[in-house]
């Protein structure tokens, strides 16, 4: 018990944050499973029902049960974080982890290209996408995916460059090991705690600017839900109904809350 | 001096590299200009003529040239919705959202740096875990929905402003910045936290230099020691920090324009969008990108004066 009280004591973000995520987590992936109502079905009697035991958290201005609501759009938007990211990090290793290692032309090139991209403020740079490709869940992931990739590379590039001349890689290669071998079989897996703490950023990261361009109306189309989308519906109700706007924001900021801190602490580790 | 005119050469290759892009972007688009004027029941033969006038047919570096050129001198060509240059649509709304930055940038800089010097020499006090606390949750806040919270607070609680009431400067400039006041707090506050918090560590890791210790073992007193030596060096970072921010506040100013209906180049970026005015989108991307350029370069430079260590390589 003492030993779990000093770890937590030691790094007070890595735990507060994990914990604040997986509840966040767990609440929104059994509302959108186990949830009575449909998302989507209207019911007048229900318009702006208070809370009650049939209804957790009311209903909103349709009245469709605002609990199923702000599951199944946590959902969205986690789903569309989580492959934001994961595109971001495959993309970000596979060019960072090239440009690292061989170095020469090529890496001078696409640093400078990669400058380039990163002197735009992020959500800019996914509303130059998202006025290429049009809006709609996979062309926002795409969209921001292609935003996240310049900065995962850039972290990737540091690591490998950094480990690049260590002793290890030097007696992998005396053992006749390939430039792929050492890269991603030597090299990768020390650079992991680096890229999880930066993985953990970016979700959240990602995480608001899904939010920031479904509020704007530009993001995740209806019918499917978002936290932003809600958002920008709740704003219209603010004087009359303001607990709408406040769960719908609580939620995006709960979830935003526990990943930074879980970033947080997952670097303060690294 | 050497430094400063490398930093103009690297800024030159941003612009222009971020200016490709951009250009580069529009051109992907199916549909080009003509038809965007003439229509798709057009005839093939209007649209190679007019392609011809509008000089759509060059090489794409002449193209690309010649719109950068145009671009610079504020030729930024014709609004596909309204049928107007870009430039006078944009120029009316250009102080509007520059003096939103402004002041959202003042406050973010009154507010974080006396409360990072505050906090980091009381920084043992129970009552400084509170300011670290609260700052905490108000960086996970996002700005849109601190917005509104701010309106429901400000506007509709307290009614300190008609939240939807922008008055424009040039009807009445001490409305129009009273207007601004409170989404400049919606962008500011969030901003203050992250750049409060840098100051304080990094106030406090100054703080266990050798340096600190000779200077007090020399009897100087504790303000002496803070304000002539470690807040000297302890600001460097939050200056480059500062910097970015600005970047940031120019860009997310274009979300709470929406919160607060404020006519900037926020709403008429998403409207742009939305109706698939590329030229006006082009424009808007092309001078904030530009702006955050712009801030970048003076950044370098503040950096160069602020910090003789970073001068001529040293």
């Amino acid at each position: 018990m003492k030993e779990i009280i000093f770890k937590i004591k030691k790094n007070p973000e890595l735990y507060i944050g994990a914990f604040i995520s997986v509840i966040m987590i767990l609440i929104i992936v059994c509302g959108t499973i186990f949830s009575p109502y449909d998302p989507n079905a209207m019911s007048a009697a229900d318009k702006f029902a208070d809370p009650s035991l049939a209804h957790p958290l009311g209903c909103d201005n349709f009245g469709r049960d605002l609990f199923s609501r702000l599951s199944i759009g946590g959902a969205t938007t986690l789903f569309v974080a989580l492959v934001t990211v994961i595109i971001g990090v495959t993309f970000g290793i596979i060019i960072g982890a090239l440009t690292g290692y061989f170095g020469g032309a090529i890496d001078e090139i696409l640093m400078r290209f990669n400058d380039a991209v990163l002197a735009f403020p992020s959500i800019l740079l996914a509303l130059v996408f998202i006025s290429l490709f049009g809006s709609g869940t996979w062309k926002v992931i795409i969209s921001l995916g292609i935003v996240f990739v310049p900065s995962f590379a850039r972290i990737v590039r540091g690591e490998f460059m950094r480990c690049k001349y260590l002793d290890y890689v030097r007696s992998a290669r005396l053992m006749g090991a390939g430039d792929f071998r050492i890269m991603f079989v030597h090299i990768l897996p020390n650079t992991l705690p680096v890229v999880l703490s930066s993985a953990v950023i970016g979700f959240n990261n990602a995480v608001l600017a899904e939010a920031s361009m479904s509020f704007l109306g530009i993001g995740v189309q209806p019918p499917s839900s978002s936290l932003g989308r809600m958002l920008s519906d709740a704003q219209a109700f603010l004087f009359s109904e303001p607990g709408y706007a406040l769960l719908t924001g609580i939620t995006i900021a709960l979830i935003v809350l526990g990943f930074s801190l879980l970033g947080d602490g997952l670097k303060k580790n690294a | 001096m050497k430094t400063i005119i490398k930093k103009i050469i690297t800024f030159i290759v941003t612009v222009l590299l971020v200016t490709l892009f951009v250009f580069i972007a529009f051109e992907l688009i199916p549909g080009d200009a003509a038809t965007a004027r003439l229509g798709i029941n057009a005839t093939p033969e209007a649209l190679m003529a007019l392609r011809e006038e509008m000089g759509l047919t060059r090489p794409f570096f002449i193209r690309y040239f010649s719109w950068l050129g145009s671009f610079f001198f504020g030729d930024m060509g014709i609004s596909y919705s309204y049928g107007v240059s870009v430039r006078s649509m944009l120029a009316s709304k250009l102080p509007i959202t520059l003096t939103l930055t402004l002041i959202s940038f003042i406050m973010v800089v009154a507010i974080s740096i006396p409360i990072g010097v505050f906090s980091s020499k009381y920084e043992d006090r129970p009552g400084i875990k509170i300011i670290d606390v609260a700052g905490q949750l108000t960086m996970s806040v996002p700005p849109f929905f601190l917005g509104i919270i701010v309106t429901y607070v400000f506007g509709m609680l307290l009614h300190l402003f008609v939240p939807g009431g922008f008055v424009s400067y040039d009807v009445d400039f001490g409305k129009f910045l009273s207007y601004l006041f409170f989404p400049a707090v919606a962008i500011a506050l969030p901003k203050a936290a992250m750049s409060t918090k840098l100051l304080k560590t990094s106030i406090l890791s100054e703080r266990k230099l050798d340096y600190v210790r000779t200077a007090f073992s020399r009897g100087n007193s504790t303000m002496d020691v803070m304000y002539k030596h470690v807040l000297k060096n302890a600001i460097i970072p939050v200056i480059t920090f500062l910097g970015m921010t600005l970047a940031d506040i120019v860009a997310g100013s274009l979300v709470i324009e929406q919160v607060f209906s404020i006519p900037g180049y926020g709403r008429l970026l998403i409207s742009s969008i939305a109706n698939r005015d590329y030229p006006v989108v082009q424009a808007i991307i092309a001078i904030i990108a530009m702006i955050v350029i712009v801030i970048n370069l003076i950044v370098d430079i503040l950096y160069q004066i602020l910090d003789p260590r970073m001068r001529e390589g040293r």
